[in-house]
């Protein structure tokens, strides 16, 4: 696998795109230097979870713009001491647009956007911005709704699993979106949370999962980035969805569905920000309605009522109809947190630090 | 003409010093042919995991960076690995040092002056003895293995952690993110390379390793502590205190660390997080282990595991090669490093086969 590009080749490359300019639909990029495109990833790209779905995004962007760009990964990078130097580096390469993929680079990132003035980056999952970094996230509760309705229509004992990973408001806020989703189609289920503290560790992974099903739980689902958990489920018998990749070919008979992460358009349209100079800070946090997640296609173990079930749900949050945090919600006391008839807004979401009742974490 | 291996009578010095070179060549002809296979060149692709970290100043200040905390708990380590006291949980005396720090960081998040970061550093040392101090209490008692409960105690640690800074110590400003506020000027390291990120605890960490080497050669605790590991019959004879002796080495161990953490969020981090090392107390024992247990070789076994990490992150970028690599060439050194110490213990002659009579 070689992806570096020494002169000779580049200059082949370049001429191909030069080509393919005067030819095509394309913008005003020089032709001369390809637009250097860097990703920080947190795990390894064969998670099958969240980093390779980042990589495809990232596959996207080379398909997409071919040799108007050049993009380097760097992968299984620690949240700590070692992002900052990685981003630093990425930086100093001539990368002019980086994608820090995991919440706990946001100040790292943000430190090395300091020093690198003309160089845009992008922080998933954050919330501080500065005139050059640009934070997005994905409206992954919108799924959860969804999975939610499927593990309570779909769980025999009321009892799901949640394999959860690091305690930051988007992970409370997938395990209340999936409680309150759950309780609406079963009143007494239960979600039960085991935190990992870590976004990849398929031992792990596999031992909570292990440990939830001995507890009675008959459907698992995670917020965690391997397969691992699906994998148990698969060897328990017991039903479960894919988190952030398409996992089936892991559990081909467990797995219903799975949240789908699609970075890719969204990579491709700040990339042509950045070659059309018109990339501005932003911060976006967009769901179904706009393609940030879809749903992979359900297995037989859904009916098909309960499939038109899922995508009338899926219709009521993309035309706005349906809010997955709807009152009235209950926290773990009983206490009426979303009185009926209106909804959680945003930053009440964005920092959430409470669980809904029917969490047992 | 046949080769014979025999056993050495004694162990030999002089292999026990060279066979780390030995290790760290046989890797890199190894590697050549590692490189070789995944399609790149190997001369270029050697040159950037070895070399290119000290092409910039960047690079190497880095690699210092990288290699303080490694240095600084590994001297701790081989002295207690020395006396056969084998500390394993290194990585939770280092997280609860950088909690104790940190927490003195955040109670004087209002105020600024020098003394509060002699009091980080006080509190580290504290907090990483203390925590050391559960399985020495442990040993000396009951004598429980402190290979497991330091191990375990690691994860205890950790979990501390998360729940201080997603409770008390999280950031009031930062939507509930489990992080501390940044820390103030005040607690933060100075910087002694201008551009970098190269901070005061590099030459801490230097100061620790000559100290240490000092303490295990020239002091009689340093006599007691090699005798008690190589001559365990023969310590007892003499008196030593082994219960006094695994004490020492464990808290040292431990303050060590604490140390080392606290240094890490107050200089490269610069806050509480709910990662503070990436395995820097795992990392240590090979560390220790690879400067065979002495001082001054687990400056040069620090540098060369930081020069490992950083040719990795360096091959990805640069090479487009997959993260597996810097695995690859960890496992290759580890491996040739133990497989060579045969020659430490043995010798290869070479014999002419006896003439046989007619």
């Amino acid at each position: 696998m070689i992806r570096r590009i020494d002169r000779r080749t580049f200059l082949a490359g370049s001429a191909a795109a030069g080509l393919t300019l005067a030819a095509g639909p394309f913008h005003k990029a020089s032709a001369a230097d390809p637009l250097k495109i860097g990703f920080v990833y947190v795990g390894p790209i064969g998670d099958f979870g969240w980093t390779h779905g980042h990589d495809l995004g990232r596959k996207a962007v080379e398909a997409k713009f071919g040799d108007m760009v050049k993009t380097t990964y760097v992968e299984n990078v620690a949240e700590g001491p070692d992002a900052e130097r990685v981003i630093r580096k990425l930086a100093a390469d001539g990368n002019k647009l980086i994608f820090t993929t995991s919440f706990g680079y946001m100040e790292p990132t943000l430190k090395v956007a300091k020093t690198f003035k003309n160089t845009y980056f992008e922080h998933a999952t954050g919330f501080k911005t500065a005139p050059n970094v640009s934070v997005y996230s994905s409206r992954f509760y919108e799924g959860r709704a969804v999975v939610g309705h499927l593990a309570g229509s779909l769980s025999k004992t009321g009892k799901i699993g949640y394999i959860a990973s690091v305690p930051i408001p988007e992970v409370v806020r997938g395990i209340n979106a999936t409680a309150i989703a759950a309780r609406k189609v079963n009143p007494e289920a239960e979600v039960k949370v085991v935190w990992i503290n870590s976004w990849y560790d398929p031992g792990k992974e596999g031992d909570a999962a292990k440990a939830l099903i001995d507890q009675g739980v008959d459907f698992m689902t995670q917020h965690t980035d391997s397969p691992a958990p699906l994998q148990i489920a698969e060897q328990r018998g017991i039903l479960g969805v894919g988190q952030a990749s398409d996992m089936k070919a892991f559990a081909p008979t467990a797995q219903v569905t799975a949240i789908v992460d699609e970075w890719g358009p969204y990579y491709i349209e700040r990339a042509q920000a950045v070659l059309d100079g018109t990339w501005a800070t932003a911060n976006t946090w967009h769901g179904l309605k706009e393609g940030f997640l879809s749903l992979a296609p359900y297995s037989d173990a859904v009916s098909e009522t309960l499939a038109a079930e899922c995508e009338a749900i899926k219709a009521g949050i993309i035309d706005g109809s349906l809010h997955p945090f709807a009152g009235p919600i209950k926290d773990q006391k009983g206490e009426v947190k979303v009185a009926e008839g209106s909804a959680l807004a945003d930053g009440d979401l964005l920092g959430m630090d409470w669980y809904v009742e029917g969490v047992s974490a | 003409m046949a080769l014979k291996i025999e056993a050495r009578r004694q162990i030999s010095t002089r292999m026990l010093y060279l066979t780390p070179f030995i290790a760290v060549a046989a890797t890199v002809v190894a590697g050549f042919f590692v490189f070789m296979i995944l399609g790149s060149d190997p001369v270029e692709s050697l040159y950037v995991f070895f070399l290119s970290p000290f092409e910039t100043k960047y690079g190497f200040s880095e690699l210092c960076v990288k290699a303080a905390p490694l240095i600084m708990i590994a001297i701790g380590l081989a002295l207690g690995y020395r006396a056969n006291i084998w500390n394993i949980g290194a990585e939770g005396q280092l997280t609860v040092g950088a909690v104790c720090g940190g927490a003195v960081a955040l109670a004087f998040w209002d105020e600024a002056g020098i003394y509060i970061l002699p009091l980080m550093a006080l509190a580290g040392l504290a907090g990483g003895a203390l925590y050391a101090a559960i399985p020495a209490f442990l040993k000396t008692r009951f004598n429980v293995n402190e290979i497991l409960t330091s191990l375990m105690l690691t994860y205890v640690a950790t979990l501390f952690l998360s729940v201080l800074v997603f409770g008390p110590l999280k950031d009031p400003q930062g939507y509930n993110f489990p992080q501390s506020r940044m820390f103030t000027d005040s607690a933060t390291l100075p910087i002694i390379w201008e551009e970098t990120r190269l901070h005061l605890g590099f030459v801490v960490a230097l100061a620790i390793a000559v100290a240490g080497w000092v303490l295990l050669s020239r002091s009689i605790i340093g006599f007691q502590i090699r005798t008690l590991g190589s001559a365990p019959a023969a310590a007892r004879y003499a008196g030593f205190d082994r219960t006094r002796l695994t004490w020492f080495c464990l808290m040292l161990t431990g303050a060590l660390a604490g140390l080392a953490g606290t240094f890490e969020v107050s200089g490269p981090i610069g806050q509480l997080v709910p990662n503070i090392s990436p395995g820097y107390g795992f990392t240590a024992i090979i560390v220790a282990f690879l400067g065979r247990l002495h001082p001054l070789g687990i400056i040069g076994s620090g540098m060369l595991m930081a020069l490992s990490y950083m040719g990795g992150e360096n091959a990805q970028i640069n090479l487009g090669l997959p993260q597996a690599v810097t695995g690859v060439f960890q496992g290759m050194l580890l491996f040739f490093l133990l497989a060579s110490d045969f020659l430490v213990r043995y010798r290869v002659r070479v014999v002419k086969p006896a003439v046989e009579g007619i």
